[in-house]
């Protein structure tokens, strides 16, 4: 019963998030892009973080790198948007296959360290090569021209990007579902709780971590080759250590626990950003605040809060 | 070569400086087990205070040098209190994500008080100019920064080995229950560990301010830096805490005169090099977590 009510609730926000640009003025499908997006890099951190426990505190370079290669990729070759996408993902892919090979080793303060060391050396040759990078200023003035797929879609208006974006969002989320939910997910989860166990019953916590660490920072590679377009941007800011935070604090709010929490928390995020900053330019100090008792009294998040204050007073 | 001579010295007051924050940052973990993130934001808290007490209230340096950092460690006693312990017996993921929102706290409160603008902090008429040294001028306040981190490092190692304080502090960092079986009042000593250790921090924050322009993004470079330096130190290592400072203050001070063009990646390249072949640190004693 419990759990068709859910269903039924999934699904009618899935139906309102594909209705958003038909309702809705450009200023909301642009914060439900936004959403989306910053979703996706949310839940791709979470993989890491939420299911095998380690606090990765350099997520934003695979983001970062992803943005940069859709960047690059349109500028210089002028290929198709979903090839483009690929290219991002295979990128960050190699990229965390390179530092998760070197981090997955270290305990938990050494390993949030070394992915913070790792980020911010990505952050720094964006900054500093500027021949390649366009520094600080990033890159700049690359165009869509075709989806892919033999696919007639004009993406430079913002509601058939917004579209796209739920699509690609949509399936990624899926294939990530699917990967949590799978045996090797239970894996991940029992090297959050106990990874001795994990090692005495024969299994390689090593190669799970690096895993884990590979599918999160491709994931996040895609979601940074969708903020691209959507910034018109690719900038130094993207792999910054205080964007690596962006979904530390999502994955919070919404609940770490909880498949859906990160989407939750960046939904709660860009809207509590966009309702407090037409008020007071304090965003970070509410947010401060917002997260210091999230961290305090519920460590479950938005998400995990409601569902068990819900499954409580119905039972 | 004449160019050594000034980059040693600029290395010197780099490294000794990052050694009194950094140090506040390692106390902190070593007894507390938590890592404060908000460690650079007492650092900026440190310096915002002096520009105050100096360029508004009028009162010399040398008591904002002894007022400032009190002032922060008052402030600090308010976060253990209502904040911190709730979080000290947890896992240090929370330690970390806590102070990680006292330091957005901290950031937007100073950015409401002070402005985003850049404030300047003169140095006082003794140490305003400069002094020959080995055939080339070197600032006076460049020399007082060392004298000060100097001071400072034989005053915690004092504190540490020869003072019931520092015995206490480390004995709770050591066992706490069993210090607690000793009668000592283990609560107080977190408090106060957690005090000092932003003290120190707020030192660092008043000794830079006249070298460095005071923005509401100083206290998140800083907290980069103190992570590297104790990193490369190790976690809860005291002599670790030198050894970083001065290596990064090396990096800093050579890095920025000769090698300009990667000058930025150097203090991460160096921190990940440490880590790949000292996972715990150059004097770190073993995992913690």
């Amino acid at each position: 019963m419990k759990t068709k009510i859910l269903m039924v609730l999934l699904a009618l926000v899935i139906v309102a998030l594909v209705a958003v640009p038909w309702v809705a003025s450009y200023f909301f499908i642009f914060i439900a892009t936004e959403i989306l997006i910053l979703g996706l890099f949310a839940a791709s951190f979470n993989v890491i973080f939420g299911y095998t426990g380690m606090l990765s505190f350099g997520h934003a370079a695979f983001f970062g790198i992803g943005s940069y290669a859709t960047a690059l990729v349109l500028i210089h070759l002028e290929w198709p948007f979903l090839a483009c996408l690929l290219v991002s993902m295979g990128v960050s892919a190699v990229l965390a296959l390179i530092i998760g090979f070197l981090s997955v080793r270290l305990n938990e303060v050494y390993f949030a360290m070394l992915t913070l060391a790792f980020g911010m050396m990505v952050f720094a040759i964006a900054y500093q090569w500027r021949s390649v990078t366009n520094g600080s200023d990033g890159l700049a003035g690359f165009i869509l021209k075709d989806f892919g797929l033999g696919l007639d879609l004009t993406l430079g208006n913002p509601s058939v990007y917004y579209h796209v974006v739920l699509a690609i969002v949509g399936i990624a989320a899926v294939v990530l579902y699917i990967i949590c939910r799978s045996s090797f997910g239970m894996v991940l989860k029992a090297i959050r709780q106990n990874p001795e166990r994990v090692s005495f019953a024969g299994l390689n916590v090593r190669s799970y971590r690096l895993a884990a660490f590979v599918i999160g920072g491709t994931f996040a590679g895609l979601a940074g080759g969708l903020i691209a377009p959507f910034l018109r941007v690719a900038s130094p800011e993207l792999l910054h250590w205080s964007m690596s935070a962006e979904p530390v604090l999502m994955s919070i709010l919404g609940g770490t626990g909880y498949f859906l929490g990160p989407f939750v928390g960046s939904a709660l995020f860009v809207l509590l950003e966009t309702v407090i900053t037409s008020y007071t330019e304090s965003w970070m100090l509410v947010l401060g605040i917002i997260l210091a008792l999230m961290v305090v009294f519920f460590r479950k998040g938005l998400l995990g809060t409601v569902l068990d204050w819900w499954l409580e007073i119905k039972k | 070569m004449a160019g050594i001579g000034p980059a040693l010295l600029n290395s010197l007051d780099i490294g000794l400086l990052l050694f009194i924050i950094a140090v506040g940052l390692n106390i902190v973990f070593g007894v507390l087990n938590i890592i404060n993130f908000a460690h650079g934001a007492l650092y900026m808290l440190g310096a915002y205070l002096a520009f105050t007490l100096i360029n508004l209230a009028g009162m010399p340096f040398w008591v904002a040098l002894l007022l400032a950092p009190l002032g922060v460690a008052i402030i600090a006693v308010v976060l253990d209190r209502v904040l911190l312990r709730f979080i000290y017996s947890r896992d240090v993921a929370d330690s970390l994500l806590l102070t990680f929102a006292i330091l957005l706290i901290i950031n937007e409160s100073v950015r409401m008080i002070w402005g985003s603008g850049i404030h300047v902090v003169q140095p006082p008429d003794l140490l305003a100019g400069s002094v020959e040294l080995l055939g080339s001028p070197v600032s006076t306040y460049s020399l007082f920064v060392i004298v000060v981190g100097l001071l400072m490092l034989a005053g915690l190692w004092y504190l540490f080995n020869r003072t019931r304080i520092g015995r206490t502090m480390r004995a709770a960092a050591l066992d706490r229950d069993m210090a607690e079986a000793l009668c000592i009042n283990t609560r107080l000593v977190v408090t106060g560990v957690f005090a000092f250790g932003a003290w120190l921090a707020a030192i660092g924050g008043v000794v830079a301010a006249p070298m460095r322009a005071l923005d509401p993004g100083m206290g998140d470079k800083i907290i980069i830096e103190s992570f590297i330096v104790v990193v490369i130190g190790g976690l809860g290592s005291f002599p670790g805490a030198l050894i970083g400072a001065l290596i990064l203050g090396f990096i800093h001070g050579f890095g920025g005169r000769y090698l300009p063009e990667v000058n930025l990646l150097l203090p991460f390249l160096g921190m990940a090099l440490v880590l790949l072949f000292k996972p715990n640190g150059l004097m770190g004693k073993g995992a913690h977590a």
